[in-house]
């Protein structure tokens, strides 16, 4: 057949589709955290019951910060019936998660915690000060923090089961510095 | 209700878009023109359908209707009432409803207009119209529902982004989207004479007006959105090279190829390979836009969402791709030249070169977009290429253009003579070369600056003899100036739109050249009743009022010009905190001029609002973007009008 090479035509199409495929296989949202690593910077807070909430005070134990807000639909709505899910299921072996709600109404607030019946400790952030502190994007982000109150993980997006077990399973195995 | 009605009338419209392009497929195989029919009932009821799910869309969110999980992801009760409505099409789902509905007018269009002019072109441009409808009505149904219920119905919605409350989110969509599914005509048309083997003229004399139509609409969409950026994001600027601001930008370079290459085509019976690779190359990076925007592969201020919905457009993407290319090269042997070029010195090399550039801005726009999904996947590191490397390669290209622009109108077909070339551009020659001096010697910018005006000097030199030396001879016939003038615009219609275009073309040029050359800013801090100067403006700054908005909070600053022409305007730069976002969004106040634009973005300010740091800018000829616009729409219409030729 005359030309055969024509058929080189749709094939010279496909090293460019190959690399738009390869782009699924990235996160361009995927900003590192500086972060990660570092001691995570102190805050004490008066939790929506009145109680106080000091990251200090929770040093040997592991911390998951969750950074939320009742206007973030759909992520924290996703979310919040998994970290009380953890919470239940951890809180014996040395878990505390910590809900932190930035840039929020009070009433607002309130209901979305009654809503999905949260009993860990929930505390505004007023002045948002932590959440500029941890260098908050956006809502939900979320902090896996060890018993040596170092972070050790930036989770960006709503927090799923698989997500929270590996990380609070691998910060629980971790033997804590010596002196504890 | 909604969500279910909803997703129930888009799946019938699914199901009926099928049918509709395989019954039509059928048809035109078997030569079976109730069949045909059938698919045309079928297009019909596609548009009324989508018009409906467009209807009970809007309606939604009229009435915050909270249970449709879009609703309230894109509205609160402050929402607006004007916005409610842009907010429809606000964020992916939605966008996507328009974009569907879209297409479907088209579609119908189509029928409307040629279900007896294109016989045996007809059922298949049936099939690819209803084929492309079905992918966006599938995408509306499985990876991106919008009729989703929510449940528990939230009190309030999350609203909508800040960003979007402007007038310029109901019409930068709607043209950029009659331009982007506009394309599928055209594509549409090629296809069916690849299938039907007719390879011949007739679709490219039928799709003329069809490529014009959404090559103007885009080109609106590209204007609007660089006018949405200046006006409301706060940086004085009106194109960034964002990936998705390019991803409108190639069709809109393909297009023009095309524009121009069809009249080889029509004249000299060249270029018929090349003019459906133009074309399937637009559609497909028409769909390469859409892909870029929706599904998070290259990061933007532009991109909606992530999910499945990429994977989608990529797979739809390959198939238009790969079936079009396969049907160009089933057909290769027929898609030979009848024609051939005479001579270098010609107009249709003018419009080879014009082609040539236009598709190398292309490559180069495409290759600098998608250059950090390349590093990445070659060397493991993510690096973008900014603004400098498209300009640095662009700006050459476009001088170029803006030269040919001048010459391809004037030029003689087949072979110009000596006597030719002397005749049409020695006066446009020795405008551009004195100007070119004059702006050196004035010291006006650099080299580069002098050039790009020198040049649109000489094409609108170029434009003013052949309208000169037209309207001599309407006169040498006894016509008046005007008349002859008036009469010469609308008869030849088609050349003198093109013309007009032209010269839209050349505003705009100045426009950026201008904007880009003698803009000047400056930041500074005022204490009330304080000064500051730019560029001989005295700027007073007189206080800062706090207020509640209904669905914002609100802190404004009052300016005012205290001297020259624009002494006594009074600006209004804000600043405006939404619950549901982190950060304040900057509200610019400015005031348009012919030549300069006074612009101010409110910075921070003290607590006890006695200071306040406010960015100043002066930009020069941005509203001749603007203007160019305006010319742009006069020179489309003035082209697409039906030819009178043969009546007078």
């Amino acid at each position: 057949m005359r030309h055969a090479w024509r058929w080189l035509v749709p094939l010279a199409a496909v090293p460019v589709l190959a690399l738009l495929a390869y782009g699924f296989r990235l996160n361009p949202r995927d900003i590192p955290s500086p972060l990660v690593g570092r001691p995570a910077a102190p805050f004490s807070l008066t939790s929506f019951d009145g109680a106080p909430v000091d990251l200090a005070s929770l040093r040997g134990k592991v911390v998951v910060v969750n950074f939320w807000a009742s206007w973030c639909y759909p992520a924290c709505y996703e979310e919040a019936p998994v970290l009380e899910r953890g919470w239940r299921a951890y809180r014996d072996r040395g878990v505390v998660v910590l809900g932190i709600d930035i840039q929020d109404k009070d009433e607002a607030a309130r209901k979305f915690i009654s809503d999905f019946g949260l009993t860990f400790p929930n505390a505004p952030d007023r002045g948002g000060k932590v959440s500029i502190d941890y260098g908050v994007y956006g809502v939900p982000e979320t902090f896996f923090i060890d018993r040596d109150g170092h972070i050790r993980v930036k989770h960006v997006g709503a927090v799923t089961e698989g997500v929270f077990r590996e990380n609070v399973e691998r910060l629980l195995a971790a033997a804590p510095a010596a002196g504890r | 209700m909604i969500p279910e009605i909803g997703t129930g009338v888009l799946l019938v419209a699914l199901t009926l878009a099928v049918y509709g392009a395989l019954v039509a497929a059928v048809g035109g195989r078997r030569g079976r023109p109730a069949l045909v029919q059938s698919a045309q009932h079928a297009a019909l009821g596609v548009f009324v359908l989508l018009t409906a799910a467009f209807l009970l869309l809007i309606y939604a969110f009229l009435t915050f209707d909270f249970s449709v999980r879009y609703v309230a992801n894109n509205t609160n009760l402050g929402t607006p009432f004007y916005y409610r409505i842009t907010a429809v099409w606000g964020a992916l789902e939605g966008s996507l409803v328009l974009w569907a509905w879209m297409l479907g007018l088209y579609t119908l269009l189509v029928v409307v207009r040629h279900r007896t002019t294109a016989r045996e072109l007809y059922p298949w441009v049936l099939t690819v119209m209803l084929g492309v409808l079905a992918f966006f009505v599938l995408v509306m149904t499985v990876p991106a529902p919008v009729f989703t219920r929510l449940a528990p119905v939230p009190a309030d919605g999350r609203g909508l982004n800040p960003l979007l409350e402007d007038s310029g989110m109901i019409t930068h969509p709607v043209a950029l989207y009659l331009g982007f599914t506009g394309f599928t005509v055209p594509f549409a048309f090629a296809v069916a004479a690849l299938v039907a083997g007719r390879v011949g003229d007739f679709w490219i004399t039928t799709t003329r007006r069809w490529t014009i139509v959404a090559w103007y609409f885009l080109s609106l969409g590209l204007l609007i959105g660089g006018w949405w950026s200046y006006h409301v994001l706060g940086w004085g600027g009106y194109w960034a090279w964002d990936p998705v601001e390019n991803a409108a930008f190639m069709p809109w370079l393909t297009a023009t190829a095309l524009l121009h290459s069809v009249m080889v085509q029509e004249r000299r019976r060249m270029l018929r390979l090349w003019n459906l690779a133009l074309v399937v190359l637009t559609f497909a990076l028409t769909l390469f836009g859409t892909f870029l925007t929706r599904s998070g592969v290259i990061a933007s201020v532009h991109a909606f969402t992530q999910g499945t919905i990429g994977v989608f457009f990529l797979a739809f993407l390959a198939v238009v791709v790969l079936v079009a290319l396969g049907l160009i090269a089933w057909r290769w042997d027929s898609l030979g030249a009848q024609g051939e070029l005479d001579s270098v010195i010609s107009r249709e090399s003018a419009f080879l070169l014009n082609n040539v550039m236009l598709v190398a801005a292309t490559f180069t726009v495409f290759f600098g977009t998608v250059f950090p999904l390349l590093s990445e996947a070659v060397r493991g590191v993510k690096v973008s290429v900014g603004a400098p490397f498209f300009n640095q390669v662009n700006v050459p290209l476009f001088l170029s253009l803006i030269f040919l622009m001048g010459v391809g109108p004037l030029i003689a077909w087949r072979r110009a003579s000596l006597a030719n070339l002397k005749r049409n551009f020695l006066g446009p020659v020795l405008v551009g070369v004195v100007a070119a001096a004059l702006f050196r010697l004035l010291g006006v910018g650099s080299v580069l600056v002098a050039v790009a005006l020198a040049l649109t000097l000489f094409v609108a030199a170029c434009i003013a003899v052949d309208l000169f030396r037209a309207t001599r001879a309407r006169r040498a016939m006894g016509e008046r100036t005007l008349p002859a003038l008036g009469g010469l615009l609308l008869r030849h219609n088609r050349r003198y739109g093109g013309f007009v275009v032209h010269f839209a073309v050349l505003v705009v040029a100045v426009g950026v050249t201008g904007s880009q050359t003698w803009s000047v800013h400056t930041e500074t801090t005022l204490k009330r009743g304080e000064q500051a100067e730019l560029a001989g403006y005295h700027i007073r700054f007189d206080g800062l009022h706090e207020s509640q908005e209904s669905n914002h909070s609100k802190v404004t600053g009052t300016f005012t010009v205290v001297n020259g022409k624009a002494a006594g305007t009074v600006l209004q730069p804000a600043k405006k905190r939404y619950p549901q976002e982190q950060s304040p969004i900057a509200y610019v106040d400015y005031r348009l001029g012919f030549i300069d634009d006074i612009y101010l973005v409110l910075g921070d300010f003290a607590p006890d609002h006695t200071s306040v740091t406010v960015k100043i800018q002066v930009n020069r000829m941005v509203s001749w973007i603007w203007l160019g616009g305006v010319v742009l729409t006069l020179g489309t219409v003035l082209s697409v009008l039906p030819e009178r030729r043969k009546a007078a």
